[in-house]
């Protein structure tokens, strides 16, 4: 038998009531790259975080070659050749990327002082392997776009030359060609020894990279088998339990005559958004793809009134539309509203309650003379909170204490409780289970249905094709393309993407 | 230095002291001397000292209320020990940084182990400090070694101020610690993401204890200084510094948010607003309205170092 890099024995896991992981056994190969699926709230947090050691078990044991892991906290795993890449990244915002780089074992010169020299020359490479390249071993992390980040956060787990490398949802925020990359360097090292143990929502990355790939269910190992030998409709009813037929609900045909809502002219800003032109009817999805940061968020934040454009008009519900501030965007009879990216930081007030979080933009409105309408809150919050499936002890409880996907549900549900005529989604099923994405997917195309226009970016090609009447493809700051109906596949976003052909502005197949 | 977004904060505080300076120049009545030089720098070394104090534990994302007391117990010390023989001077002046880091070890171990806010930690054991200050000494006295004192207020070759060159060789030290060890990357990372630190192996606790216990240290050289000012001790004489360490090191362009900032911050920072205090006087603005005139120009400078701010066409970054 081969040699086991890591192997749960019987591992169980509580807080408080809510057992996370439950009589856990697993067993990872060494030099395998082993994928572990789960939906949120499964308990491949808390896996991650024993194997790290910020956590240890309640029960069982975990040995890493034949050696158990002692909970000494996150300095520990270190020793055992264990390094993370993780989610929520652990990098330091104002120290240098090169710092960052080697913060757990900084490069040491005279004195024990940290040698800067050699820490800068000693960057490159890792720098330059994770496809960095032009990035300056001396900047400052804060001045990195967050895919940048993520891939310096995989260099910081690579430079620690671990035996085994754990990656949480590494690719979240990743284009596809750094996906590419990533798992390059992942195969490469797999050659070398290296044990990968990979865990992500996107069933395709992992069809691609894992040679193995566990199930959990409810903190409760369901299935372990050879990545290729299940279909993906077996895969997801393990991880549901239940059978997901058709993820993204089925679309209508597209109205070409419905009114324009939202005419956007030649809108430029901040440097990254340069000259962007088109329109959206009533009852559209329409899908802002290209590689990150190509200006399509600055774009929606300028919509937003979050940035201040630099030059266009943009016409909404029918006249000059320029909010000088979100909290003007969103007010009025006809708003729009935006879905942040960053649920954490930039949408949820996370020691919050649910409710207060859902009802953050009408509480005013629902209030008289800034007294709170205690029965209509109760009233709609319940109405909302049944509306979405949204699975909760108490509307009272803080918000942090949601699984991540129902953290989603409720920022979702203090949009729709503003009702507003045009949703601006950002990346709305980041780091959610199929399930959940399954649900927004079906309430997005409802809300388009009944009336109201979704932008919707994302930077997962499946969705641009499941859920998009049409697809703004995003180069240098600009609409490169435009993708109708059947011309939205993965090859002709891809192209787009890439600025491959320059020469048709819009393709449409023949319908 | 080049220029960097992320120094501008800096870089405005520079401006706002070489305007200062540039004004006090042509106000003072004597002009530009030898004299006036080292007048200028001894009166606002003291303040540089608590301003560079107050950096770290602000680094951190805290705050040292308790610099003032720390600099009444350590004056009040030094008038105690600091006379006699070399040996005795050298020997009092050790145990005076001792105690020093000693009060910064205290705060640190209650920020960090006591899980106080450092607000209110620092408010309650610079209370401690100046009430052992008074301890000591009830009454302003005492005596400090006349020819040490001399010789730290005085000039090199009659043109450097022997106090410049002692805080720039300080704020050299202090730099090594906090660039160059990962105990400062720490004392940068407790300001900003903590978290990411812990998880990649660093020791927050350490680094919070290693910021207070450098500000205890730098008080204490506030406290020796104003020693070799007046001479004697004062229990009282630490009041202002508490507040005017803040006031300096945020003109001097560091974000109280923390996370990030240079220790040269306080120094110009604290220079500034000596030189500010100065003109004040020298214009011959009435005495009873010196506070109510220094507290709006505190205001102009701090407006002035964050006017990038006004241009900012993202309204998320303006926050933050």
């Amino acid at each position: 038998m081969k040699t086991l890099a890591v192997r749960f024995q019987n591992v169980s896991k509580s807080y408080g009531p809510t057992r996370a992981l439950i009589d856990l056994s697993l067993d990872v190969g060494a030099g395998s790259i082993h994928a572990i699926l789960g939906e949120n709230g499964a308990g491949k947090s808390t896996l991650i975080k024993i194997l790290t050691g910020v956590l240890a078990p309640d029960t069982g044991s975990v040995e890493v070659f034949g050696e158990r892991l002692e909970h000494a906290g996150p300095g520990g795993s270190g020793r055992h050749g264990i390094a993370t890449v993780f989610q929520e990244l652990s990098l330091v915002p104002h120290l240098s990327v090169e710092d960052n780089l080697f913060l757990s074992e900084p490069r040491r010169g005279l004195f024990g002082l940290i040698d800067i020299g050699k820490q800068r020359r000693e960057a490159r490479p890792w720098l330059d392997l994770v496809g960095l390249t032009d990035v300056r071993p001396g900047t400052h992390v804060s001045e990195l776009p967050l895919a940048q980040k993520q891939l310096l956060e995989i260099a910081k787990a690579l430079a620690r030359r671990p035996r085994i490398l754990l990656l949480d949802e590494a690719t979240a925020s990743l284009p596809g060609k750094d996906v590419d990359r990533l798992f390059d360097i992942l195969r490469h090292a797999q050659v070398g020894g290296l044990s990968v143990l990979y865990i992500s929502h996107r069933m395709s990355e992992i069809e691609r990279i894992a040679d193995r790939c566990s199930v959990l269910r409810n903190g409760q190992h369901i299935e372990t088998f050879a990545t290729k030998s299940r279909s993906y409709a077996d895969v997801c009813r393990m991880l549901a339990g239940r059978d997901v037929s058709q993820i993204f609900p089925p679309r209508r045909p597209a109205k070409h005559d419905a009114p324009v809502l939202l005419r956007v002219d030649n809108l430029s800003a901040v440097d990254l958004v340069r000259n962007v032109s088109f329109t959206l009817r009533v009852g559209e999805v329409v899908g802002l793809g290209g590689l990150e940061g190509q200006g399509q968020k600055e774009l929606l934040l300028a919509l937003y009134g979050a940035i201040r454009p630099s030059g266009g008009t943009v016409e909404f519900a029918g006249s000059r539309f320029q909010p000088g501030s979100p909290a003007q965007a969103l007010s009025g009879d006809r708003s729009l509203m935006l879905l942040p990216d960053d649920r954490k930081t930039d949408g949820l007030l996370l020691s919050d309650s649910i409710e207060d979080n859902m009802l953050l933009c009408v509480k005013r409105k629902l209030g008289r003379w800034g007294v709170r309408n205690a029965a209509a809150e109760d009233r709609i919050v319940a109405a909302a909170v049944d509306q979405l499936a949204i699975k909760i002890a108490s509307p009272k409880a803080p918000v942090s204490s949601l699984s991540g996907g129902n953290q989603q549900k409720v920022l979702l549900a203090r949009l729709t409780l503003n009702n507003p005529s045009l949703y601006i989604l950002m990346d709305p099923t980041r780091g959610i289970d199929v399930g959940t994405k399954q649900e927004i997917y079906s309430l997005i195309r409802s809300l388009a249905d009944q009336g109201a226009a979704v932008l919707f970016l994302t930077t997962d090609l499946e969705e641009l094709i499941g859920m998009c009447d049409r697809v703004l493809v995003f180069y240098g700051g600009t609409v490169c393309r435009e993708l109708l109906g059947s011309a939205i596949t993965d090859v002709g976003i891809l192209e787009a993407s890439l600025n491959l052909k320059n020469d048709a502005k819009t393709s449409e197949a023949a319908a | 230095m080049k220029f960097r977004p992320r120094n501008l904060p800096l870089l405005l505080g520079t401006a706002v002291l070489a305007t200062v300076v540039l004004i006090y120049l042509s106000v003072h009545p004597r002009g530009l001397s030898s004299f006036v030089v080292q007048s200028y720098a001894n009166s606002a070394a003291p303040l540089a000292f608590a301003a560079i104090a107050q950096t770290f534990p602000v680094l951190t994302g805290g705050l040292d209320l308790s610099i003032g007391g720390i600099i009444a117990l350590t004056n009040t010390l030094a008038s105690e020990l600091v006379h006699g023989s070399p040996l005795e001077v050298i020997a009092g002046i050790v145990i005076v940084l001792g105690v020093g880091a000693a009060c910064g070890a205290f705060n640190g171990a209650l920020i960090t182990y006591g899980r106080i806010q450092p607000i209110i930690a620092t408010l309650a054991s610079g209370a401690i400090f100046s009430g052992l200050a008074l301890f000591i000494r009830p009454f302003p006295g005492g005596d400090v070694s006349v020819e040490l004192a001399d010789a730290a207020t005085g000039m090199i070759f009659a043109i450097f101020p022997v106090c410049v060159a002692a805080i720039a060789a300080l704020l050299w030290l202090a730099g090594l610690l906090l660039n160059r060890t990962l105990t400062g990357k720490g004392i940068f990372a407790a300001g900003s993401a903590p978290n990411a630190a812990t998880l990649s192996g660093l020791r927050i606790d350490r680094s919070i204890m290693a910021a207070y216990i450098m500000s205890g240290i730098f008080g204490a050289l506030a406290g020796l200084f104003l020693g070799f000012q007046t001479l004697s001790g004062d229990a009282t004489i630490g009041v202002p510094y508490t507040i005017n360490s803040i006031a300096a090191v945020v003109i001097g362009g560091l974000s109280l948010r923390g996370g990030r900032g240079s220790l040269l911050s306080g120094v110009i920072g604290a220079f500034a607003l000596r030189g500010i205090g100065a003109v004040l006087l020298f214009s011959g603005s009435p005495p009873l309205a010196q506070p109510l005139l220094e507290g709006m120009v505190l205001i102009v400078a701090v407006c002035a170092a964050s006017i990038t701010l006004v241009r900012q066409p993202n309204r998320l970054n303006v926050f933050s």
